[in-house]
């Protein structure tokens, strides 16, 4: 089977960047946007085309998908084993992640021709648009960790770019910043955590590292460090990578401030695709995990299942829609990540693993629906907060459906694709730790309540009067709404335990009506609620928060985390490390240099004075020598 | 005729040039010239010597020549490459090439200020092909000693104190430095003619006694030059007040003669004492790269926040140095080629901006990227290499250096080496915060729009110098797969006694 | 040889004279005196060649022509220092020592 094609994912994007990013101001903004779109029209082809070939053409091998390395060159040799190579490496993720990718970049291409039209910068965004496709598109098809951590690095910069897309505001500046800094500082982890596993198992490649010979871990899993085995130490400090990326908690401070770029920024990066690739990190790396870090795995879980009721939560009390689904997001990661916890390795027992990746998936294509829709919403309204809009459903009818679409699929709604990835999630973590359960289960009520509450404020609810009368979104941006939301209604029915398992070899799962039945009831307690809440205007949501008081206020506030971060940065870091150090610098490392010169001129001062001009004294002084002289010689030199 | 001869010769017409032209104009065409062909001279000089390796070349130094100088001292002019000497020398070419470009707009005693950092240019180019210690020393200082009148007569600010700082520290590591050249001398033959070359001094294992006490002033010496904490405090002072470009050729040609004076002189000659005191260095360069970085967060001039990036990433160099095996001698390699020409374009930008606002305060600017686009961008190029974004070349460099420390198997060089790494998130908080506040942001004065985007000689310093960063980021293998034939005989004998 | 008088008598002379130009040397604040000190430190010299000249090595010479030279060079450094002092004089108006300390640092 011939995949050398697939380089073509790889250079199209890249191509599309460098020309719009060079030659883009030479011509006019739509050539940039259909340079772009054009492009990445034939990466969403080819990739779609490649997983047909890996799934339905190529095929099992041995009764499992195998790890196809398409192409593979030296990039940075660093040791006689130890050797960066850039290359393609397609197996059931990677190829799953293509499409995902691909589809959701393309639709987002084609969504931002309408809805960036007459911005300034307009080939700009499209070159930084296609700069990111090229970098999350070489994550998910690296053949080892190293250029994970290459293209991963270079997300983050795509991701810094298109935040700060507006750039001469100060709030895009400020929220760019902090996603990098944050990012990089969880890199940080990554990297210390690849420089330990590399060392000790002399490699990078991931066919070696998740294969089933496990005789490369021995050099090292005798070794420990404060009471964990380093390769525990490493899984932990490379999930911390994918905590950054994937926003976990504590590192999911950045998310909602990156909402101050582009809204199909937010839908490309933020919602579908750069923000799992620490779910997909988990998964690439799962075997490692599963069998070195055991450990690191419960400890994944736990992160997940707590970001994702933590976020629930506080979805519930913003007002800014694109912070709601902001919240809403990192709440569904977190299921994604503890479904990885809880999963194990091999056939049913993996269906933990399969579910996170089956998720994924799904919440691609419902969560970049429901941005593109906010965005369709924000281009009429000009606004972002709920409060402006109300009753819009008679102004936008295609944006009403199928926001409608989304809402219903990500509250588990039976039938739609979120209904059966969720419910195996549930499996999973019912399986593993019923405490996990528990969580994720009031999670899902609580997810269905916020998203309803956001659909019936934005549609329902009063009925606000607008400046100008919202209007319709162009074709050019419903076209894409429409696709999406066919796909989040589909794309349940893919099936995924044939295709994406831990272990390559393919299972049967069932629903399992025990738990999909309470879980759709939960749902349902929580779409009835937001109804009850939301639908006209009424004054209970207003009670409510009153009577919750201090535990509401903290809630809004997203529990001080932010007011902490800054604590510690800008006070301790900026003011009790920094600055004593430029200060001890001047005045201490550079004081001691001056205080050398200092004592060398005053000195020459001092010693200056012994040249008088007095002859006599001279002489005094030359007389005295010889005597002394004289002295020295005849009593001690003999 | 040895090509290394032109390193020496072509910077000696061209200045015998300039004392000939009438005005400024003729001054810095003499100078681009001169300098045009010293970089072509590097380039052809390099492809020459991977072609002359490949055809089977096995020497340890290329275009041997040897000429006696001095026949009672047994002084020699000695030439001679190596594969580190020669990415050395094109990184000096291409950085006093862009110099010259940046400083086009130089007027006052234009004449001079060409022939004295061309004069600066021989020296660098003479102590990278150099392998006689005392011809190596005596360029030395003829980079050290312009610098001087550099910046005292066309700096800006405290400028004689600065130069006077800057001059007086380096001069006092070249104290030290003659101590240790003449320790070698002295004791590098026991019947015969004692030598200042470098390959036969290579031959010689010295007494422990002795590489115990003159290893010191042979590391400390280059160090100091290298910005070795805590001896680094002249590269503040000095850069801030340094024209645009002396601090972009002293950042990012002459620091590197520390980091490239310490492997060569001090560690392959005295590699058992290299070994023995390695641990001292390396927590002070551990204390350069953490410190310098936390330093630079405070700073508000332009080019201070510049200069103690440039200790932090300096210290990495010689931090790789000492960890003394080939990937982190490679990557410390790779981090002096990346880390001249990154702070090159740094400082090449900031003047660039600084003849434009006249200032350097960072606070007092903002928004400048809607105005000056090109300069904004390579701003952000410079900054996003400083900060090791792959496809730029500070990852690469970054990387192999960490990949390198890390092979250590005990506990005190694996926690520096991730005391060490922590620098890239601060490396990330100060550019960003800089990129933000001097680029980004909404236009802070009306006058700003009255500004000129780069003119084309600003773009060709400034694409001179982002291209390689871009190449060698990209495709690193042409530049860190071709050193090992420098780095196996260090490495093979700094480790020959373990 | 001079009968009857031993060597260290006329040692004890040059002495006295040699410290004497010494204090002259250093106390007086003239320049013609000092100039006259140092003649008389010359001279202490002269004596002291031509008397170890005569007791210790009677059949050689080399003590009394060194103190010729002497004598010879003490008329020229006189001849030169007194060119001196006029000109000096002719600046400063005055031959004190104490004056003249132009020349230092």
């Amino acid at each position: 089977m011939n995949y050398s094609y697939t380089i073509l994912i790889l250079l199209i994007p890249i191509a599309a960047f460098l020309f719009n990013g060079l030659l883009g101001m030479k011509f006019k903004p739509i050539v940039s946007g259909l340079v772009g779109t054009i492009g990445l029209g034939i990466v969403f082809l080819l990739s779609w085309y490649t997983a047909w070939q890996y799934f339905f053409v190529g095929g099992m091998v041995d009764g499992e998908f195998p790890k196809i390395i398409a192409m593979s060159m030296d990039w940075l040799q660093f040791t006689d084993k130890l050797t960066i190579r850039m290359g393609i490496m397609l197996d059931p993720i990677s190829v799953m992640m293509l499409v995902v990718v691909s589809s959701v970049s393309f639709m987002v291409h084609i969504y931002s021709l309408g809805y960036m039209k007459g911005e300034k910068g307009f080939e700009r965004f499209y070159s930084f648009l296609s700069l990111f496709s090229f970098s999350m598109l070489g994550l998910v098809v690296a053949t080892n960790i190293f250029q994970m951590y290459v293209f991963w690095e270079l997300v983050g910069i795509s991701s810094f770019l298109l935040i700060g897309f507006y750039y001469q505001k100060p709030s895009a500046v400020a929220a760019s910043k902090k996603a990098f800094i944050v990012t990089r500082f969880a890199d940080l982890g990554f990297l210390i955590g690849i420089l330990l596993l590399s060392f000790f198992t002399q490699t990078f490649d991931f066919t070696t590292l998740t294969g089933a010979d496990h005789s490369i871990f021995e050099s090292g899993a005798a070794k420990s460090f404060m009471g964990m085995s380093v390769f525990t130490w490493a899984c932990l400090l490379i999930f911390m990578g994918g905590a950054g990326k994937s926003a976990m908690f504590p590192f999911h401070i950045w998310l909602p401030d990156a909402m101050e770029g582009p809204t199909p920024v937010s839908a490309l990066i933020h919602a579908a695709t750069m923000v799992v690739a620490g779910v997909f990190l988990v998964a690439r790396m799962f075997p490692v995990f599963f069998f070195q870090a055991p450990d690191a795995l419960e400890v994944i879980a736990y992160v997940g299942g707590f970001t994702s009721l933590f976020a629930a939560i506080i979805a519930c009390t913003q007002y800014d829609i694109k912070r709601v689904l902001a919240f809403s997001t990192l709440s569904q990661i977190g299921y994604m990540i503890l479904a990885l916890g809880v999963s194990g390795y091999e056939g049913h027992e993996g269906v933990g693993y399969m579910a996170s990746m089956f998720h994924l998936f799904t919440h691609a294509f419902f969560k970049a629906l429901l941005f593109l829709g906010a965005g369709a919403i924000i281009h009429a309204v000009h606004s972002n907060v709920m409060q402006d809009m109300g009753g819009l459903r008679k102004y936008m009818p295609i944006t009403h459906i199928t926001f409608l679409i989304a809402c219903l699929t990500i509250s588990g709604v039976p039938f739609l694709s979120a209904f059966f990835s969720k419910d195996e999630i549930l499996v999973a973590a019912f399986h593993h730790n019923k405490l996990l359960f528990a969580v994720e289960y009031l999670v899902a009520g609580i997810t269905a309540f916020y998203m309803f509450r956001l659909y019936f404020s934005i549609f329902w609810g009063k009925d606000t009067q607008y400046h100008h009368t919202p209007h319709e979104a162009p074709k050019v941006m419903t076209i894409p709404l429409m696709i999406l939301a066919i796909g989040s209604i589909f794309a349940g029915y893919v099936p995924f335990a044939k295709l994406i398992t831990a272990d390559g070899r393919p299972f049967e799962s069932h629903i399992d009506f025990a738990i999909a039945i309470p879980s759709v009831l939960i749902g349902l307690v929580g779409i009835g609620l937001a109804m009850l809440m939301y639908r006209k205007e009424t004054h209970i949501p207003e009670r409510i928060s009153i009577a919750l008081g201090g535990f509401y206020k903290t809630v809004y506030n997203k529990f001080y985390i932010d007011e902490i971060y800054l604590f510690i940065t800008k006070k301790i870091i900026f003011n009790y490390i920094s600055r004593p150090v430029a200060w001890f610098d001047r005045h201490i490392v550079d004081g001691t240099m001056n205080g050398i010169g200092w004592i060398t001129l005053t000195s020459a001062k001092k010693i200056k004075g012994l040249q008088s001009g007095y002859l006599p004294q001279y002489g005094m002084v030359f007389a005295l020598a010889a005597v002394v002289f004289v002295l020295i010689f005849a009593f001690l030199v003999r | 005729m040895n090509i290394l001869n032109l390193f020496v010769i072509i910077p000696v017409l061209t200045v015998l040039g300039i004392m000939f032209v009438k005005d400024y104009k003729g001054a810095r065409m003499t100078a681009a010239i001169g300098m045009s062909l010293q970089l072509v001279a590097a380039l052809v000089m390099t492809l020459m010597y991977f072609a002359e390796r490949k055809a089977g070349a096995s020497g340890e130094f290329l275009f041997y020549t040897d000429i006696t100088w001095f026949k009672t001292l047994n002084i020699h002019y000695t030439v001679g490459v190596d594969s580190i000497a020669v990415w050395m020398i094109c990184l000096a070419s291409i950085v006093v090439f862009a110099g010259i470009f940046a400083s086009w707009e130089v007027q006052y005693l234009s004449r001079e200020f060409y022939i004295s950092l061309i004069l600066l240019a021989t020296g660098v180019f003479g102590f990278f092909i150099s392998l006689d210690l005392f011809t190596m020393f005596l360029f030395y200082e003829l980079a050290v000693i312009p610098m001087y009148l550099l910046i005292g007569i066309w700096g800006s600010g405290p400028k004689e104190y600065s130069a006077m700082k800057l001059t007086l520290m380096l001069m006092g590591g070249s104290a030290l430095l003659v101590v240790g050249l003449l320790g070698l001398y002295f004791n590098s033959s026991a019947a015969g003619p004692v030598t200042f070359n470098l390959l036969e001094l290579s031959k010689i294992n010295f007494p422990m006694a002795m590489q115990r006490f003159f290893f010191p002033f042979l590391f400390v010496g280059f160090g100091i030059l290298g910005a070795l904490f805590p001896l680094h405090t002249w590269s503040p002072d000095g850069h801030s007040s340094a024209p645009t470009a002396v601090s972009m050729l002293h950042a990012g040609v002459l620091m590197k003669l520390g980091g490239y004076g310490c492997l060569r002189v001090a560690m392959f000659l005295l590699p058992e004492a290299a070994n023995e005191m390695a641990w001292i260095f390396l927590i002070l360069t551990t204390i350069s790269i953490v410190y310098g970085a936390f330093g630079a967060i405070w700073q508000k001039d332009l080019k201070y926040i510049n200069a103690y990036s440039s200790v932090s990433h300096c210290g990495l160099v010689l931090f790789a140095l000492l960890m003394m095996n080939k990937t982190a001698i490679n990557g410390a390699v790779l981090q002096m080629i990346s880390h001249g020409l990154m702070t090159a374009l740094f400082f090449a930008l900031i003047g660039m901006i600084y003849g434009r606002t006249h200032t350097r305060n960072v606070p007092e600017m903002g928004g400048l990227m809607a105005v000056i686009p090109f300069l904004g961008v390579s701003y952000v190029i410079a900054g996003l290499a400083s900060l090791g974004l792959p496809g730029l070349s500070g990852f690469i460099a970054e990387m192999t250096v960490f990949v390198g420390a890390f092979a250590h198997t005990d506990t005190f060089h694996r926690v520096i080496t991730i005391i060490a790494t922590m620098s890239i998130v601060i490396t990330a908080v100060y550019i960003l915060r800089v990129v933000g506040q001097l680029l980004l942001g909404p236009l802070r004065e009306k006058e700003y729009l009255e500004f000129p985007d780069a003119r084309w000689y600003e773009r060709l310093s400034l694409v001179v110098l982002i291209l390689p960063i871009a190449i060698i980021g990209i495709y690193p293998a042409f530049l860190s797969g071709t050193l090992a034939d420098a780095i196996v005989p260090i490495v093979e004998r700094l480790t020959a006694m373990l | 040889m001079i009968e009857g008088i031993p060597m260290t008598h006329v040692l004890i002379v040059s002495a006295f004279m040699f410290f004497a130009g010494i204090c002259g040397f250093i106390i007086r604040r003239n320049m013609i005196t000092i100039l006259m000190s140092i003649e008389l430190i010359l001279n202490a010299v002269n004596i002291n060649l031509v008397v170890f000249n005569k007791y210790l090595y009677p059949d050689q010479l080399q003590g009394q022509f060194f103190a010729l030279f002497v004598v010879g060079i003490a008329a020229a450094e006189a001849s030169v220092a007194i060119a001196l002092i006029i000109n000096i004089y002719r600046r400063l108006n005055s031959i004190n020592v104490e004056q003249v300390n132009e020349m230092k640092y």
